[in-house]
């Protein structure tokens, strides 16, 4: 099951340790915190580009997009309180289409359940003013009742493991 | 248990169970079990899709060992679980939008009935006081009524439309058989049957407009006496109602509940689950991992009583807490359920 708490946390312990410009020779003690930088470099590396891949195939094909045109998640929109084990993402929807933010606002949740150690706190909501039934998207992505039920959907959950694997082209 | 101002309270934990290989939803004591020399017994729901039953080793021993797990009847979550008040049966509702009912056979449990009709997931589960009646909710916005039959067949004599959201949970009334439901749509709902037409209504919705709540209401749970009802919610309150209660026992169904008092600033994060001791103390369980306990303060204010917190277990667990359980023989034992996959006992005593 995606849902499995090992899975979380072992795929935690698993990344790689790595270092960040300015780290020098505090590398080891870098590596065990989790910032803001970080959070956002897990959504970051594999989700964005998937996902802007996958979103490009139902909007208009003529459409030039890039990660930097789409701008879902920008680094600002991640605010993490490591003390706190406190991890807020406010993502901007690119479609007005409700359940295409549903369906965003999920992968990210995901994605950060399935990264982050199990500690963390994690709110998602769509950024204040950006979608016409934002209070309603951001009620549904933040009830875990919810979204365990979607996550025993085998179709919602092949969807959002598409949006979460690593393209490779 | 009366509080004297001097006293104070301390939550002690027992033991961790540990078993369940997801998330920990519900929790339910058997009623029959825990007195009269008679080992307590406690069944918890998982996101696993089983059910454990948990054993006290002896009548006096503070170790409980796992003695059954249900398994390969529900095919997704168990969301809830709830004993009769025989404590001979045990219902367990299901995200697979099932619920089923379990007996003790000898050593085995076995399934010897299985609930359909909800269009999607089950969220909740309850008996009536007498034990002849079953309620359930679901996602459908909807909630059931079963008549229980001899030969466990289950009856459903009515079908509740009234919510406008998911149900999160049912729960009926300690003594008069009359049905509450709270919802994802922020309302408490009243139900009670219409002595003239043979169904079932709702005589009351208790919302934002009347002191209720902004946001869902995950769960409600009453006092001993069942003059009291206490609510919890996403907008990080909880909430105690009163009715007059000679007057519901009289028959009138329709009395009405209103809005005590409200406990506001006390927690951060969503509050899952509410419980109330027989000897009067609530307990709240919390997406902040911890567990609150709130007692009726001895001022109380012109407009009722108030409830003080009298004490906050910071990190009970280590993941949020889903439910908090009272044992119903008013021992002080305390069961907690949480995503982190474990249960706690705690026994709660009062240090001079």
């Amino acid at each position: 099951s995606s849902f499995e708490l090992s899975a979380l946390t072992d795929a935690y312990k698993e990344r790689p340790a790595r270092s960040r410009p300015g780290d020098g020779d505090f590398d080891e003690y870098a590596t065990e915190l989790i910032d803001q930088l970080e959070v956002f470099d897990i959504l970051q590396a594999n989700f964005l580009s998937t996902f802007l891949h996958h979103i490009r195939d139902i909007k208009d094909p003529e459409h030039p997009y890039s990660l930097e045109e789409l701008k879902v998640i920008t680094e600002d929109a991640v605010e993490v309180d490591d003390k706190r084990s406190y991890v807020r993402v406010t993502f901007t929807p690119t479609v007005e289409h409700c359940s295409m933010a549903t369906v965003i606002g999920l992968c990210l949740r995901v994605k950060l359940m399935r990264s982050l150690p199990s500690r963390f706190k994690v709110d998602i909501r769509v950024a204040p003013g950006t979608h016409a039934t934002e209070d309603a998207v951001n009620k549904q992505l933040n009830d875990k009742e919810r979204v365990a039920a979607a996550l025993e959907n085998p179709n919602l959950v092949d969807m959002v493991d598409e949006c979460l694997t690593p393209s490779y082209e | 248990m009366t509080l004297l101002e001097e006293e104070a309270l301390k939550l002690t934990e027992l033991q961790t169970l540990e078993g369940h290989t997801d998330r920990v939803w519900g929790l339910a004591w058997n009623p029959a079990t825990g007195a009269d020399g008679v080992p307590a017994v406690l069944a918890s729901c998982s996101g696993d899709k089983t059910v454990r039953i948990w054993q006290q080793r002896s009548p006096s021993s503070t170790s409980f060992d796992c003695k059954a797990v249900l398994e390969e009847r529900h095919t997704r979550t168990v969301r809830s679980c709830a004993w009769s008040p025989s404590g001979k049966q045990l219902a367990t509702a299901s995200f697979d939008a099932t619920t089923a009912i379990w007996e003790e056979n000898g050593s085995e449990f076995e399934c010897v009935s299985t609930l359909e009709g909800h269009e999607n997931e089950v969220k909740s589960v309850s008996w009536n006081a007498s034990g002849s009646l079953l309620a359930t909710c679901s996602r459908d916005k909807c909630v059931w009524i079963w008549e229980v039959l001899p030969g466990n067949e289950f009856d459903c004599v009515s079908v509740l439309q009234g919510h406008t959201q998911d149900v999160k949970m049912v729960q009926w009334h300690p003594t008069v058989d009359v049905l509450f439901s709270c919802s994802y749509d922020n309302t408490i709902k009243v139900w009670a049957e219409d002595g003239d037409s043979d169904d079932w209504r709702c005589v009351q919705t208790l919302g934002e407009s009347n002191s209720g709540h902004s946001s869902t209401v995950w769960a409600l749970s009453f006092n001993g006496t069942g003059d009291k009802m206490v609510t919890c919610s996403d907008d990080l309150t909880i909430k105690v109602w009163g009715v007059d209660i000679a007057s519901l026992q009289s028959g009138f169904v329709n009395a009405s509940w209103r809005h005590l008092c409200t406990m506001s600033g006390y927690h951060d994060r969503t509050i899952f689950s509410v419980h109330w001791s027989r000897e009067g103390i609530i307990a709240t369980g919390a997406a902040d991992d911890a567990i609150r306990l709130f007692g009726e303060s001895e001022h109380h204010s012109v407009d009722g009583p108030s409830y003080k917190l009298l004490l906050k277990k910071e990190k009970a667990h280590a993941m949020d807490i889903n439910s908090v359980q009272w044992s119903p023989v008013g021992n002080g034992l305390l069961a907690s359920a949480s995503d982190d996959g474990t249960i706690k006992i705690w026994k709660l005593e009062s240090v001079p």
